[in-house]
């Protein structure tokens, strides 16, 4: 289980609160109607899926209900850091 | 390759089971084959062995990272159905299915494949209307499946609460009769002994580290172990490791890994012969022929490679399989584990070409690879030994995550994959 703090709460709380909604940082195309279907698959369906360090977007959903990014480990499932949406993170997965 | 047989059990109890052959070899890799299948689990060694079979190529090795079979084939509920709902998976389970049916046969190995049914329980409307379409699709599909109301499902399942007092009161169900399961390690098994006794080299404790890429054509893999093994053509079949090799040989795939977990209950007398599944409240059961119950549900939302996941999960499976079940309410939980499942946007595998000539990826299996494995491995064969797909693994080409032509199958898959 893991124990997630909310940057808008400022609270440890369980990840039953949580839920994770995939790759953070990806950046919808600034005119969609001009990209290829190629660039518009990537955007949609294509992920990093590292094994290792993982920038993820994480929403508080049973709590304040805001989005959050987090750099957490999917090997050993530690939590780096966790920032809010807009901010860069400070551990920088490759 | 010596026959397995009654006569043979036989013989060899009058010298104390000490003189079976090994059933498979421990070779030294060659410097060059024909083909490398890169992992070694069900997928991995039903593809080499029908490459061996079918296609006549036994120049083939299939590298292993850690033990043969010790990935998801040993780590899933053991379910086999193909009831699914788009013409293009109901095609590929299907003809995995009939691979199945004649299985144990072929391989001369006990794969104790079983078909005892499998139930969907339909909870609410939505979930009755939903099972309804399934059943007529495959009707149509020539894929047998049918309804039952709540009163015959009783009858044929005494020990599932199918009473108006539950808290989710079941409907009905949809079954399949041809489904069931099978013994998931002996399935591998099978396929290595085959695969091996037709010269195909099986080598374990050899992690692949990186591809030999050059001009867009891989030309062979690099091993911790051995260096470089030359190959014509590469075949990945690593479930949830397929994105850390798609890495190596510099793209990305339409798969994210997550943890998938099950557990087994201390073993208890029969009283359940069939598979149950319940895509409403969320869990799935069948009982082993050991007695204990094997359960399972959906997988953990984030990335995860740990072969682990979280315990909530693990709680809101038990709370459905007591809500069905309420004379399971006091068994204890053996074991618990989870593996790592390579899950597609769509819920659909990837069988596929990829941007490297002469390298091919199977995987995108998601939470339902085992029922899979004989037909995914003969369809990866083909694929590979044609270097083009077979007209089944067409439309589950990487390509339609471009193209758009997606094969969603999340109804159909939902919990029960």
């Amino acid at each position: 289980m893991l124990h997630i703090y909310c940057p808008h709460c400022a609270e440890y709380r369980e990840e039953e609160e949580f839920h994770c909604a995939g790759q953070a940082h990806i950046a919808r195309p600034l005119d969609p109607e001009a990209c290829s279907d190629q660039e518009w698959g990537e955007y949609l369906f294509f992920r990093k899926n590292p094994r290792g360090l993982h920038h993820e977007l994480w929403v508080h959903a049973a709590g304040c209900r805001k989005f959050f990014n987090m750099t957490r480990d999917t090997q050993t499932y530690e939590i780096k850091e966790v920032y809010k949406i807009g901010e860069q993170p400070s551990v920088v997965a490759e | 390759m010596q026959q397995y047989s009654g006569f043979g059990l036989l013989k060899h109890s009058l010298s104390h089971h000490e003189n079976w052959q090994r059933v498979w070899r421990n070779p030294t890799p060659k410097k060059k084959y024909d083909v490398i299948i890169i992992g070694g689990g069900g997928h991995g060694l039903a593809t080499a062995y029908y490459l061996a079979k079918e296609h006549g190529i036994t120049n083939v090795a299939v590298l292993e990272k850690g033990h043969l079979a010790g990935g998801n084939i040993a780590r899933n509920t053991t379910i086999v159905r193909s009831n699914y709902l788009w013409d293009e998976s109901a095609a590929l389970y299907e003809h995995s299915m009939k691979l199945w049916e004649g299985l144990a046969q072929e391989l001369n190995y006990n794969v104790m494949f079983s078909q005892r049914g499998v139930y969907h329980t339909c909870h609410t409307l939505q979930d009755m209307r939903a099972n309804e379409r399934l059943v007529s699709a495959n009707r149509l599909q020539g894929i047998d499946n049918e309804m039952v109301d709540a009163e015959q499902l009783q009858k044929e399942i005494p020990s599932l609460d199918c009473s108006k007092g539950a808290r989710y009161p079941i409907m009905g169900a949809s079954v399949q009769r041809r489904a069931g399961n099978a013994r998931h390690d002996a399935v591998a098994w099978g396929y290595a002994r085959a695969a091996d006794a037709l010269g195909v080299d099986l080598i374990q404790n050899c992690e692949v580290t990186d591809m030999e890429i050059s001009d867009g054509k891989i030309t062979g893999v690099k091993t911790k172990q051995y260096g470089v093994l030359k190959a014509d053509r590469v075949g990945c079949v690593v479930a949830g490791n397929s994105g850390v090799l798609a890495k190596m040989a510099g793209f990305q795939l339409p798969v994210e890994s997550h943890p998938l977990q099950a557990l087994v209950s201390e073993p208890i007398k029969p009283f359940l012969d069939t598979v149950v599944m319940s895509n409403h409240v969320h869990g799935y059961m069948s009982q082993s022929d050991k007695g204990d119950l094997v359960i399972g549900a959906g997988i953990d939302g984030w990335v995860g490679y740990g072969q682990r996941g979280s315990y909530g999960i693990i709680e809101h499976t038990l709370q459905a399989i007591v809500e069905m079940f309420p004379c399971t309410s006091r068994v204890r939980m053996n074991r618990q584990w989870g593996g790592i499942v390579d899950a597609c946007p769509d819920a659909s595998p990837i069988i596929s070409d990829t941007p490297v000539k002469n390298l091919f990826f199977n995987c995108g299996w998601g939470t339902g690879g085992f029922k899979g494995t004989p037909g995914s491995g003969n369809l990866f064969a083909h694929t590979l030994a044609h270097g083009k797909p077979h007209p089944i693994a067409e439309p589950f080409s990487i390509q339609r995550f471009h193209t758009g032509a997606l094969i969603d199958e999340h109804g159909a898959a939902g919990v029960a994959h």
